[in-house]
């Protein structure tokens, strides 16, 4: 009965939606407010019935009803309840049940928090954004029902994938679809701005925080996606450059250039058609992410459901949502006028550059990732090939390197006109450092990969840099050290969450460029008592033994670790084997410190009582997520801003602003 | 010019999309089954324990079509699937040969056959996954169509039912075994 509501509610979500697709955007065509209006009221009201329905499914879980299909296939009774509640996203159909619901969570806080925005372009906004979840809705319906009953009830479930029985994963998933929906909000946006023709301040403002938010639940989770993959699937690494991976890290890619073209708009009136522009492809990526997760057009070590039949569904929505987008981009957004000139060495020359460097970095990770595809299409389905990490290492750090030179200079420079040698004067002290770093690590690896040293100097530059940007911003030793710190006190958050941003990313270089350079990695055959030395670290196996867990048998391994003998730690990796899908997972046994991880995998044990064991040193690696986290931060501040709060926005600059440079 | 610039965004993404919806028809499903066509793997599995029969080997699959299912007492799937198995051999539709996958113990297997009833006409014990790799089995339950000459001629993955029978198996077989082939 509960998963029939669950199903009802959908079927009139679905029907909610299409009337709000509709009326709000006559309304505003026809200047009718109260048909404008329907659209707050439309959107609460999905809201309610997406979360209704999502309830039920999610009864059906804690509850382990077994006569629905969705729940046989992916859950048990004996797992853990955690997993039983993320066991609801933890497969295709509960997954895209999810992304409507935050869908419809973002369209009920555009229509209640909206309250300053212009009637006509929230009307159109709410509007696109239910034409969207009519598709998603449909999608559900017709092809991955969650609510199907089978006939006889099964006595038990078929289990969770065990590689998602995680509380890493757990949250990995709400976390970028937040990220991921969160875009529809600024592709909502734009294209309401094309059909209006008009791209002003005062749409900027509305846009970034939207954004702003959705990047940084997105940063989070690929953050917590890389984590889990880092001490789950037990390979020492933390990034593969699977298409499941890339297809998050597009629209973050794009969605940190949109962050920064919106600024641009709103203090420059320029830009325009970039940023709309960005803001289509952002939520592209989004959907297309979508469609390569599902459709299983790619093979994939995170494929979890694939289906053809659903991936023609989604195609023909890609056509229509991106292929309608960029066909109205290209009747309308040549209108868009511009009235902001500038020189291409100035605050927006810079922010141009950061945006052309992200959108290639984009560009060229959607060719790796499609490549198979596209030879896949040639060959006639002859050959499989899947584009490796050394394609997307080679490509993609030197497009990063200008960048992350570029970004310790651009917050320095003036808008519309900057002053390269003075920023660059400014910046002396990062060069000292930067260097130094580079010499000292030189010096330090013999011969190894030069992109460690690089590496190293980028991060060093772009981290002294953040520093002193600050320090010029609070002038620093140039006036009394209480008034630079009352100064410093009184920035604004925005300015503070650019600081920790730029602050965070110059970490995770740090953290990638440790992990990537220098890892060490050592696999062996050890009998309980034998001892390697990795990275100087002493490695004792002390044996395994079986132990019993709520739905799993695990072979749990003891290491001692120490160091010039004395004991740093103990590390337990184990090796499970989940009894329902007699699948076996590795948990990694991991010490963190802030120099690197030391971290251990047990492998299969042979007849004489030895097992395999790999062992790596991962140096600087917490770094990368430090970084990201305090990146997230900095969105966090930036987005809790006054500026954002307060609705009614402020006029764009006075005319003079207006005027071109020149 | 300026026009043409602004339209680039649509052309680049219907070439995209082009690619993607060819990439859609050649569904990377076939992959694994890459057998099809192919004769039956060489395998010779044992006997289940409580059964009369002498085992089930590759060389037991020529002269007539029939089905080869991977099944295990463990999988939750088969059982859905295992009624409308004995449905087909009640109506002696087509010989089923099973190959039990990965029984914790010798007693399972034969246990799950006597609750639930034996549709199979050979059974082979596959504790080590021998014949599933050969066969490249992913999942159970699969089940392959084999010809006479003992030609793998399709699998199909997960629980038959009444509509993967009358859609696919059984137009299949019937056209296999009407070729003489």
């Amino acid at each position: 009965m509960i998963a029939e509501l669950g199903h009802f509610a959908l079927i009139l979500a679905l029907a909610v939606a299409c009337v709000q697709g509709v009326i709000p955007m006559l309304g505003a065509q026809l200047g009718r407010l109260s048909w404008m209006r329907f659209a707050d009221q439309s959107a609460i009201l999905q809201f309610v019935l997406v979360g209704v329905s999502f309830a039920c499914l999610t009864h059906a879980y804690v509850t382990s009803d077994f006569s629905v299909v969705n729940v046989v296939q992916n859950s048990h009774s004996a797992k853990p309840m955690l997993y039983k509640v993320s066991g609801v996203w933890g497969n295709h159909e509960g997954s895209m049940l999810l992304w409507v619901l935050i869908l419809a969570v973002f369209g009920c806080a555009v229509a209640m928090f909206g309250r300053y925005l212009p009637p006509a372009l929230k009307a159109r906004a709410l509007a696109i954004q239910a034409l969207i979840a009519v598709g998603f809705y449909l999608f559900i319906l017709l092809t991955s029902n969650p609510f199907q009953r089978m006939f006889p009830p099964a006595a038990d479930g078929q289990d969770l994938n065990p590689l998602l029985q995680d509380p890493g994963l757990a949250f990995h998933p709400p976390m970028l679809y937040l990220g991921y929906v969160g875009f529809s909000m600024a592709f909502s946006f734009a294209i309401a701005a094309l059909i209006e023709g008009r791209v002003d301040a005062a749409w900027a403002r509305w846009v970034r925080p939207w954004t702003l938010a959705a990047w940084c639940f997105l940063t989070g989770g690929i953050a917590l996606g890389s984590w889990w993959a880092y001490y789950e699937l037990g390979w020492g690494g933390f990034w593969f450059w699977d298409p499941v991976e890339n297809a998050s890290f597009m629209p973050w890619l794009i969605g940190t250039a949109l962050l920064h073209s919106c600024v641009v708009v709103e203090k420059r009136d320029t830009m325009k058609a970039w940023t709309i522009f960005l803001a289509i492809v952002a939520f592209s990526f989004s959907l297309l992410g979508t469609f390569l997760v599902r459709s299983g057009v790619l093979t994939s070590v995170h494929a979890f459901a694939t289906d053809p039949e659903r991936g023609v569904f989604i195609l023909v929505l890609l056509l229509i949502v991106i292929g309608g987008s960029f066909a109205l981009y290209a009747w309308r957004a040549p209108q868009l006028k511009s009235t902001g000139l500038f020189q291409p060495i100035s605050r927006e020359g810079a922010l141009l550059l950061n945006n052309l460097l992200m959108g290639t970095a984009a560009g060229v990770v959607l060719l790796g990732t499609l490549y198979p595809l596209f030879i896949d299409a040639i060959s006639d389905g002859q050959d499989k090939i899947s584009v490796g990490a050394p394609f997307f290492n080679a490509v993609f750090i030197p497009l990063m390197t200008p960048m992350v030179a570029a970004m310790a200079i651009g917050p320095l420079l003036a808008w519309k006109r900057g002053d390269l040698t003075r920023a660059l004067k400014t910046l002396w002290i990062a060069f000292v450092v930067a260097f130094a770093l580079a010499i000292a690590t030189w010096s330090w690896q013999s011969g190894q990969s030069p992109w460690g040293i690089v590496g190293v100097a980028i991060g060093a530059w772009l981290a002294t840099g953040t520093l002193i940007e600050l320090s010029e911003r609070i002038r620093l030793f140039r006036i009394p050290f209480s008034q630079s710190l009352r100064r410093l006190i009184s920035l604004p958050r925005a300015s503070w969450g650019m600081t920790l941003a730029h602050f965070g990313l110059a970490l995770a270089v740090f953290g990638v460029t440790g992990a990537g350079a220098w890892k060490v990695e050592s696999v062996q055959t050890m009998r309980p008592g034998e001892t390697v030395t990795v990275s100087g670290y002493d490695f004792r196996f002390d044996g395994a033994q079986e132990k019993q867990g709520p739905n799993y048998l695990t072979t749990e391994a003891r290491f001692t670790v120490s160091r010039d003998g004395d004991v740093v730690t103990q590390l337990f990796p184990e090796k499970r084997v989940y009894t329902v899908r007699q699948m076996p997972t590795t948990e990694a046994g991991i010490y963190t410190m802030l120099s690197g991880d030391l971290y251990a995998v047990v492998g299969d044990s042979k007849s004489d009582g030895s097992y395999v064991t790999r062992i790596y040193f991962n140096p600087l690696v917490a770094w990368m997520w430090i970084g990201a986290l305090t990146m997230v931060m900095g969105g966090v501040l930036s987005l809790s801003d006054r500026r954002f709060r307060i609705g009614a926005p402020r006029r764009a600059a006075a005319p003079a602003g207006a005027q071109p440079a020149e | 010019m300026n026009r043409l610039f602004y339209i680039l965004p649509l052309l680049a993404f219907l070439v995209i999309g082009g690619y993607l919806a060819i990439g859609l028809t050649l569904d990377p499903q076939k992959l694994p089954s890459m057998l099809e066509g192919e004769p039956v793997p060489a395998f010779a599995l044992e006997a289940l324990k409580g059964r009369d029969d002498k085992g089930f080997a590759n060389t037991d699959l020529k002269g007539e079509v029939s089905l080869v299912n991977v099944f295990g007492s463990w999988c939750v799937a088969c059982r859905v699937e295992h009624p409308f198995l004995m449905k087909i051999k009640e109506n002696g539709w087509v010989p089923i040969h099973g190959i039990d996958w990965r029984e914790p113990n010798r007693e399972a297997g034969p246990g799950w056959l006597k609750r639930h009833g034996d549709p199979y006409t050979l059974v082979g014990d596959d504790p080590k996954s021998k014949a599933a790799i050969a066969f490249g089995v992913t999942g159970a339950p699969e089940t392959f169509v084999v010809d006479k000459q003992g030609t793998i001629r399709y699998k199909h993955v997960g629980p038959i039912d009444e509509k993967v029978w009358t859609e696919t198996l059984k137009p299949l077989i019937d056209h296999l075994r009407g070729q003489g082939g």
